[in-house]
């Protein structure tokens, strides 16, 4: 019963990260699919890979996918001013 | 090709994909149905002949310690690629972003945001430190509780203060970790061929089964691992930390 629950919870989860546009919405839906994720290693009996899971979607993964689009809106950024200082 | 085109070749793609993955499903044993010989044996022989209650760490860190040396140095190769292509260049000058120079802060860490997330440091690096240690005895074991270890400092950046950061985990001592770790484990098979005559096998006491110290060399190994990898994750955080908050000027 509990495998059923954490399968569809999961199968939604991937589902919502799909359809997610704005890749900063996505790195939120992604830590939660994450959760999702980490139940359903725990309630197959492999605790050992729930943990792992745990920290890395929920704090690892965010923290660098979220740093790339600071980085990419920096440079967009000095990209449009550059345009700006030519015209 | 045009949208339709597209279309028809994603459908027949799409038929094929489904038709081949429900009969491979089809043919799959059921949940819990293991029929393999060499999971029986270890599980047979985990406690026995290696008095450690985790098998899995049995596994990782002993029967097929070998494998585990090679995952090891995996990540110490993809963190020093990443160290090496982020790194300052020569024609580069690196210097904190201006209106952020002294603290950077978050736009909307609040006070009791901050509170949360000095109260959670503590906490992870006393949790990742209990599953580096009881590896052989608990599910967890180098691999997670290094992880875990690693996120504590990173609670400083969440609380907004990046450059704290770098105070908590210094650069020279988190790659210092880092390195200690890999050549420590990879000294630990080296003990083996010289104490016992086979490279990773076990030369130390195996103790008592569920004792803190036992399951001979897991501990030792556990804690090698645990420290490399908490020091590859905060080399590699801080390599994309530095790339995002502090520019990179020519000149």
């Amino acid at each position: 019963m509990l495998q059923i629950a954490a399968l569809t919870v999961v199968a939604l989860g991937g589902l919502a990260v799909v359809l997610t546009g704005d890749p900063l919405r996505q790195t939120m839906v992604l830590g939660i699919y994450g959760l999702g994720l980490t139940m359903l290693f725990f309630v197959f009996q492999a605790p050992d890979v729930a943990l792992s899971e745990i920290v890395i979607s929920t704090v690892g993964l965010p923290v660098m996918i979220l740093l790339t689009l600071r980085k990419v809106r920096q440079q967009q950024r000095e990209q449009a001013r550059g345009k700006e200082d030519d015209g | 090709m045009n949208r339709t085109g597209r279309l028809i070749m994603f459908g027949i793609s799409a038929v094929a994909l489904a038709a081949v993955l429900v009969k491979g499903f089809a043919g799959l044993p059921h949940f819990g149905d293991y029929t393999g010989v060499y999971g029986t044996v270890i599980n047979g022989i985990g406690v026995t002949e290696r008095h450690a209650t985790d098998l899995v760490t049995a596994l990782n860190f002993d029967l097929r310690a070998f494998d585990t040396l090679g995952e090891e140095f995996i990540l110490f190769a993809s963190i020093l690629g990443v160290v090496l292509i982020l790194r300052e260049l020569r024609e580069e000058r690196e210097h904190p972003h201006q209106e952020e120079a002294e603290e950077h802060s978050f736009a909307g860490a609040s006070a009791a945001w901050r509170a949360l997330a000095l109260g959670l440091i503590p906490a992870m690096i006393v949790l990742g430190g209990y599953i580096v240690l009881h590896g052989a005895l608990t599910p967890g074991g180098g691999f997670q509780g290094g992880v875990i270890l690693a996120a504590g400092p990173l609670a400083v950046f969440l609380a907004g203060r990046y450059l704290r950061m770098k105070v908590v985990a210094p650069q020279p001592l988190v790659e210092a970790g880092e390195s200690i770790g890999a050549l420590g484990y990879a000294l630990i098979g080296l003990g083996g061929l010289i104490f016992a005559g086979v490279f990773f096998k076990n030369f130390l006491p195996l103790g008592t089964p569920g004792h803190l110290l036992s399951a001979g060399q897991m501990p030792l190994a556990s804690i090698a691992v645990g420290l490399e990898v908490s020091g590859a994750f905060l080399v590699g955080w801080t390599e994309f930390l530095d790339q995002a908050m502090v520019i990179k000027e020519q000149g």
